[in-house]
């Protein structure tokens, strides 16, 4: 059962209190009957569908989001592809494929989830080709050695998965759904990435040094995908709080960041390989992992285009479209013709 | 290890490096697509090469029979490009979308044709790997049957560029279809096929896919490769290997 429309009014989860206003003659102040509606349904956490009305600000937040997690998948593909063909054993290369795959399939979830909301593909991705769009800003650091491959999937896609598993519980029932399947791959690609490093930290000397090198080099900005603090003294503002009201975030960025960091620590304790912060320390008071301070700057300046990477990823995927141009073009001329012989056939 | 295995493990090369060198072209196309579904498809087409190649290549280091045995790395990663038995059709650089869908359409219709042979094959284990690879190298077949429709006609500049492609790739296609030592021996075991037995059954599909696609089949190429399955390549299989093999070959011994 996927949409809300055909919910039971008596089943358990259903929309019994929240009955849609049938339509505008009907319905005296519709405009806000269909306000309450949408209210309703956030407040039983309800899933809100395609065919619901919803806010305008509501359907924007979401298609901004939704956009940029896409584009993220898209992105996200280039510094991993950088090793498909120097992968140093087969089956390593096979996984790697395969992973980099998973994640053009994610992006094609998460577009096709974000044109239920009356925006098309092609105008998301001409957004990120333009910058008008981000994508997260992690994907503009280089990937210098095969132990970034590990790396990436061990703490990029285990801090990925950290902000989307509540996604799976987002209140747009399309995103909801899109993210259960991506969750479940990006899974597989954390433990994957973690036994890349495992395989290293028990290798060679060199390949030791290869994981906590990278290890080094992607641990701030893993905890930097989490977005600026949302919490305490150091807010600073955002969307947080209204994303929160609407049922579309769960978590503060603060206390995914937490759980990130209390999730990993034991396993990098286990890989061998020392987290570059000397602040990380277990506080038997809060019952969590203290950690240093997070160089917001960095952070700031790499998402405004002052990374080593924001240039190359967006050179690459605009060449790559735009070598496809005349590509994508045939298709489209190939099946009108088609659809035309198929009408002058059904004519004759 | 006599004479005759020699010629077994030759002939099991030939096929493992084709699926191999393969998917590292293909490799290079993630990221660079026309669209993200190709993307995807290009990086499936070249893992199911990677798998073949994986238990073609493992095949060999058995029947080979060294001491200690050859694995599928020991195979990919620290031969020379004089012991690669691939066709140089598949060694050939990235060009555009249309020349790999002309190089795509060949390869697939001949490795359908191919594995659909080896069905029958003496070598149980090769068999078997076939009875896995014909499912797939169909869909392959499938795809580039596809492209190569739409691309033919399409727009008029995609119509050029798909011609263009196929008079390109065409010179590498005739090795295909060569009947080289190891090839001869397998055929006689029952172990393979002769690849020119295969030849008509290509071309008659090729040729269909063209006409439908009005594309003009090219004239005979001036000059074809040759050499491939006795190690002999063209001058980009040494970088080819140079970007595969170097990591693997920087750290020796080492588990991955």
């Amino acid at each position: 059962m996927y949409g809300n429309d055909f919910g039971q009014a008596d089943a358990p989860g259903g929309r019994a209190t929240t009955p849609h206003p049938l339509n505008a003659a009907e319905t005296p102040d519709y405009t806000d009957a269909l306000a309450a509606y949408f209210d309703g349904l956030i407040e039983e956490d309800q899933r809100v569908e395609p065919r619901d009305a919803m806010p305008e600000a509501y359907r924007k937040t979401l298609i901004r989001q939704m956009a940029q997690h896409a584009h993220s998948e898209i992105i996200g593909m280039q510094p991993e592809a950088n090793w498909i063909t120097r992968a140093p054993s087969l089956r390593r290369k096979a996984i790697l494929m395969a992973k980099v795959q998973d994640e053009a399939g994610h992006g094609l979830y998460l577009y096709s989830a974000a044109e239920t909301l009356g925006v098309d593909r092609s105008e998301l991705l001409d957004k990120l080709h333009s910058g008008q769009q981000k994508y997260s800003s992690i994907f503009n650091y280089p990937t210098l050695t095969w132990a970034d491959a590990g790396a990436i999937g061990w703490l990029v896609d285990g801090a990925a998965i950290m902000n989307q598993v509540p996604l799976c519980r987002c209140s747009y029932g399309p995103y909801a759904r899109a993210m259960i399947r991506v969750c479940k791959e990006e899974s597989f690609h954390q433990r994957q990435g973690f036994e890349i490093l495992w395989t290293l930290s028990r290798g060679t000397e060199e390949q030791k040094a290869m994981a906590q090198d990278a290890a080094d080099r992607w641990w701030w900005p893993a905890l930097q995908m989490f977005g600026p603090p949302d919490t305490g003294e150091q807010a600073s503002g955002g969307h947080t709080a209204q994303s929160m009201a609407w049922g579309i975030k769960r978590f503060s960025n603060d206390d995914l960041r937490q759980k990130f960091v209390d999730m990993t620590v034991p396993q990098a304790q286990k890989l061998g390989i020392t987290l570059p912060d000397p602040d990380l320390a277990w506080n038997e008071e809060r019952g969590h992992w203290d950690f240093g301070p997070i160089d917001w700057d960095e952070f700031w300046r790499v998402l405004k285009g002052d990374g080593p990477c924001n240039e190359q990823r967006i050179r690459t995927r605009v060449q790559a479209h735009e070598d496809g141009a005349w590509v994508r073009e045939a298709a489209a001329a190939y099946a009108a013709k088609q659809a035309a012989r198929q009408q002058s056939e059904a004519v004759a | 290890m006599s004479s005759t295995d020699v010629r077994h493990v030759h002939y099991l090369l030939g096929l493992g490096d084709d699926a191999l060198v393969y998917a590292q072209r293909l490799g290079e196309w993630l990221t660079h697509a026309p669209q993200i579904e190709e993307d995807m498809a290009l990086g499936n087409v070249g893992l199911d090469l990677v798998g073949q190649a994986r238990s073609l290549l493992t095949r060999a280091g058995e029947v080979e029979g060294a001491d200690p045995l050859r694995d599928e790395d020991d195979l990919a990663m620290l031969r020379d490009e004089r012991e690669f038995r691939n066709v140089q059709l598949v060694e050939q650089p990235r060009a555009d979308f249309a020349h790999e869908m002309a190089r795509l359409l060949w390869f697939s219709t001949y490795q359908r044709e191919l594995y659909a042979a080896l069905l029958d094959s003496t070598d149980e284990t090769l068999a078997g790997i076939a009875a896995k690879a014909v499912k797939e190298v169909d869909y392959h077949r499938d795809h580039a049957t596809q492209w190569v429709l739409r691309l033919g006609d399409g727009t008029p500049e995609s119509h050029e560029r798909m011609q263009a492609a196929l008079v390109a790739v065409h010179p590498y296609v005739a090795e295909l279809g060569e009947d080289h030592e190891a090839a001869r021996w397998a055929a006689e075991q029952g172990v393979g096929v002769l690849p020119s037995s295969l030849t008509d059954a290509v071309n008659g599909y090729v040729a269909g896919v063209l006409e439908q696609a009005t594309l003009t089949p090219p004239d005979p190429p001036r000059w074809h490769a040759r050499g491939g399955r006795e190690g002999v390549h063209s001058e980009v299989m040494g970088y080819l290997l140079a970007e595969m093999q170097h990591l693997h070959r920087s750290h020796p011994g080492a588990t991955w």
